[in-house]
């Protein structure tokens, strides 16, 4: 198609050249420079590489730690650990049940209260609102939602607290006492004091993401939606929820993993009673409180390892939490602005 | 004649896509040489190659050998950082660094490496601004912000700051394709004269440019060299039925 | 089926309501929390508060001062070790990201900032605590430098990548080297975005109380030294709301108070910063 020799130097028709060389610039020694940023460089990729690594060594150290410090329960109890109901320090018998059960049933009832709340405020500031409200109302409940569990706490076990006891958990014996939820005594601080702080914890958690995920679906989908005579409504029935399904999803779980490892909050306001009730009104126990309540105290090698283990077991369920979210939300949002980059 | 550059048998290949073909040119120094061709025809994926830019990504991959007078820029042991010293480029979009004065800006390239003595400081400036023929313009407010300057000012500042350095070689990106017609002749002019101290590279997607500025042509195609040679060769009697077409408009 | 246009006009304004239902019942719960501690806090506060450590149990007044030097002390540490981790990984993932690598370091920083903040207290304990034999403040700031870490590095470097390529290549095309360029182009550019992510994680890490429970430990007096127990805001809060005592309520109050101005503080000026453009 065109001529090009084996030489490579077959396209050189530049057989003349008048000018002459003016300024003597040519091969002007730059040998120290050189050196010197080669060096730099090098030494560069290789810090930056290094504090970039030690993220994964963290996450790694974090592991390691954590089996290590807890295999003398792990040894000595095997699954019996998992299934035990016993945690008695001073005999050294140490069954975690309550604590996974309180930490399932107080997260799980949370997140079924939080998610369709905080989807409805998520659509209702991206869809809805106009424009200046939405952009208000967003930064608010981010705001909010910076406010640490320990002020969560406070506010739950002198304020909520009281207020259960005094007005919401009779209500509940009196109309709903039939139910084996709303059995016994009203204490205040209780299972279901749990699930509301939890709940208002985590709402503005999963709102924020849900907004983030909305925003990524992109105008045309709405636009194909609204062109068919489509109602707001069932634009956002029909375009934007099925776009952002797997994100909102993610959300909930982010939330999940949140309230599954949140701390100060529940350990202020559950009463920390180890015991399985099906009565939302009892005081119960979660993982994290366990550990809060008890590991400074621990005497023992082997009271210390069990709540090592207890740990162990909120890192790894946390970690495929977070990961399974993560996989979910990068997803949505990845290919939304992946037309950019 | 002295061949500054010479590009010998290059291939360069961004993960699967081949985007430079075994290409081989030689430029003459104190010329000014077009890269023309359609767009995506590898002309800037070439041009950068020149100053090895394209270290900077991992996945680009560059063959054959590229010779500065006469030696290798890919050799081992070269620093792509003093190729670059004495191989400059000047980008398609105006770029000074926002924030930083008209003065910072042309001696950015001393400062950011961290020395420089103020007397010298000051020579360089007027010197680099005057060679551009910016001086005059801009003398009484060297030290308001170069973001406020037109968009040819900028340009012509961006020359500056790229010349300040000392450069051997001036590779230019489509330097006046984001500028008006008037901005657009004044980096003409600026080409013309710069050629006397550099040896100047041009890729340029526009032909009547190519042919004002340049005294040799290359016409670049699908990442293949089709033709190559001086200037009024190429757009009166080019040999190739690729480039005829080409630049009278048939294709591309 | 095709239904009539009035109903479907009613349900989309029925479902509109629904929404509008939903956002205030999000937002009140947080305000109402919000709004209570402000009254209480300001019913609270005093001058002794800066000033003066907890009185022993019983005696009235008292203040959170040591507290407050040991969350601002604990915080400080916290930052010279997780900030540098943070902003020069964030700079790898920029400048020689893209690898399969960088995808593992980026959702290990994901994965880590979702693991429950007492889950690094066990961990700085036992890497610390015990082989130093006894709770002290450096554990404590060891804790929260690994909440840090993961904020940083996910911050700085969005706002790494929002600096125009066009900048980089300018400096590198005039002969400056990466490094130089890196620090002093891109990074610079991105000064007000990364200043963002560092004050979200200094809030974030302000008001983390669990790390610190089996760590740092908390202190009733001043502490003395890194290698000692030290005093913080939010395990003083969380001690004395759990107190029976009206007065340590009212301190934890006041502290609570003064721990929602300066995260909202932080978290304002963060914004601030965040709006602004990158320069240089």
């Amino acid at each position: 198609m065109q001529q090009r020799a084996e030489t490579g130097k077959d396209c050189l028709p530049f057989t003349t050249s008048a000018t002459d060389r003016t300024e003597q610039t040519v091969g002007k020694p730059r040998t120290v420079d050189r050196e010197k940023a080669i060096t730099g460089d090098r030494i560069f990729k290789w810090m930056t590489t290094g504090f970039a690594f030690s993220i994964l060594i963290i996450l790694g150290l974090m592991l390691f730690q954590m089996a290590g410090e807890s295999w003398p329960a792990l040894k000595q109890f095997g699954w019996q650990f998992v299934t035990g109901r016993d945690w008695d320090a001073v005999q050294g018998h140490f069954g975690a049940l309550p604590y996974l059960y309180g930490s399932v049933v107080s997260s799980v009832l949370a997140l079924l209260l939080a998610t369709p709340l905080s989807i409805g405020a998520a659509i209702f500031i991206t869809e809805i609102a106009p424009k200046r409200l939405g952009s208000l109302i967003a930064p608010l409940v981010e705001l909010l939602a910076a406010i640490p569990s320990v002020i969560y706490g406070l506010w739950g076990v002198l304020v909520m607290a009281p207020w259960l006891q005094s007005t919401v958990e009779p209500f509940l014996i009196e109309r709903f006492g039939f139910l084996p939820f709303f059995q016994g005594a009203p204490y205040g601080v209780s299972m279901l004091a749990a699930v509301f702080i939890l709940m208002i914890m985590v709402v503005p958690i999963i709102t924020s993401i849900t907004r983030e995920v909305l925003l990524a679906v992109p105008q045309s989908q709405k636009e194909a939606a609204i062109a068919l005579g489509a109602t707001r409504w069932e634009t956002i029935m029909m375009a934007v929820l099925p776009y952002g399904r797997s994100g909102i999803m993610g959300a909930a779980i982010l939330g999940l993993g949140r309230a599954v490892g949140e701390t100060m909050a529940v350990t202020m306001v559950i009463g920390n009673a180890p015991q399985i009730s099906a009565s939302l009104l009892s005081p119960a126990y979660t993982m994290p409180s366990v550990i809060a309540n008890e590991f400074a105290e621990a005497v023992s090698k082997l009271h210390t390892a069990a709540l090592m283990e207890i740990g162990l077991m909120l890192l790894v369920v946390t970690l495929i939490i977070n990961a399974l979210a993560r996989l979910l939300i990068w997803g949505v949002t990845k290919d939304s602005s992946g037309g950019a980059a | 004649m002295n061949n500054k550059v010479q590009l010998d048998q290059v291939n360069i290949h961004f993960g699967k896509t081949h985007a430079v073909k075994n290409v081989s040119i030689l430029f003459p120094e104190n010329s000014v040489t077009a890269i023309i061709g359609p767009s995506g025809c590898g002309k800037s994926t070439l041009l950068r190659s020149i100053n090895r830019m394209h270290d900077l990504f991992p996945s680009a991959r560059v063959e054959g050998r590229i010779l500065v007078d006469g030696s290798d820029i890919y050799d081992k042991g070269v620093d792509p950082v003093s190729i670059r010293r004495r191989v400059g480029m000047v980008f398609q979009k105006p770029n000074p660094f926002p924030a930083m004065s008209i003065y910072d800006n042309v001696i950015a390239g001393y400062k950011l490496n961290g020395r420089m003595v103020k007397s010298e400081a000051d020579d360089i400036v007027e010197t680099s601004l005057k060679r551009v023929a910016l001086w005059e313009e801009v003398k009484d407010r060297l030290k308001t912000n170069a973001m406020n300057l037109s968009g040819g000012q900028q340009q012509r500042l961006c020359i500056a700051r790229t010349i300040a350095v000392k450069p051997e070689v001036i590779l230019m990106d489509e330097p006046a394709s984001a500028l008006d017609p008037i901005s657009t002749l004044k980096i003409e002019e600026l080409i013309e004269e710069l050629k006397e101290r550099y040896t100047i590279i041009i890729v340029t997607h526009n032909m009547q440019q190519a042919a004002r500025v340049s005294d040799y042509t290359a016409f670049l195609y699908m990442g293949e060299l089709v033709e190559c040679g001086e200037t009024k060769k190429i757009f009166t009697t080019p040999e190739q039925k690729q480039t005829e077409d080409y630049i009278t408009g048939r294709f591309g | 089926m095709m239904r009539s246009v009035a109903w479907r006009n009613t349900k989309n304004h029925l479902m509109t309501a629904l929404m509008l239902a939903a956002t205030a019942a999000v937002l009140f719960p947080l305000l109402l929390i919000f709004v209570h501690i402000v009254k209480m806090g300001i019913d609270s506060l005093s001058v002794d508060f800066f000033t003066q450590i907890p009185k022993p149990t019983g005696e009235q007044g008292g203040g959170m001062a040591n507290g407050m030097l040991g969350s601002l002390i604990m915080i400080g540490a916290a930052s010279l070790v997780g900030l540098p981790i943070g902003i020069f990984g964030a700079i790898y993932l920029t400048e020689y990201g893209g690898s399969r690598m960088s995808a593992a370091i980026r959702f290990a920083a994901d994965v880590l900032s979702g693991t429950p903040s007492i889950i690094t207290g066990l961990v700085a304990y036992s890497l610390l605590v015990v082989p130093m034999k006894g709770f002290s403040a450096m554990a404590g700031a060891a804790a929260l430098g690994m909440i840090m870490v993961p904020i940083v590095l996910r911050t700085t470097e969005e706002q790494l990548k929002m600096v125009p390529g066009t900048l980089r290549e300018a400096s590198l095309a005039l002969g400056v080297p990466l490094w130089r360029t890196s620090l002093k182009v891109t990074l610079r550019s991105a000064t007000s975005g990364v200043l963002t992510g560092i004050l979200l994680a200094i809030a974030r890490v302000a008001g983390e109380t669990a790390p610190l429970l089996f760590t740092a430990l908390g202190n009733q007096f001043w502490g003395k030294s890194l290698f000692a127990p030290m005093a913080a805001i939010p395990l003083q809060i969380f001690t004395f709301a759990i107190s029976p005592y009206e007065d340590w309520h009212r301190l934890a109050w006041a502290g609570a108070l003064v721990l929602v101005v300066v995260m909202f503080t932080l978290s304002l000026t963060a914004r601030y910063f965040g709006r602004q453009k990158y320069r240089i």
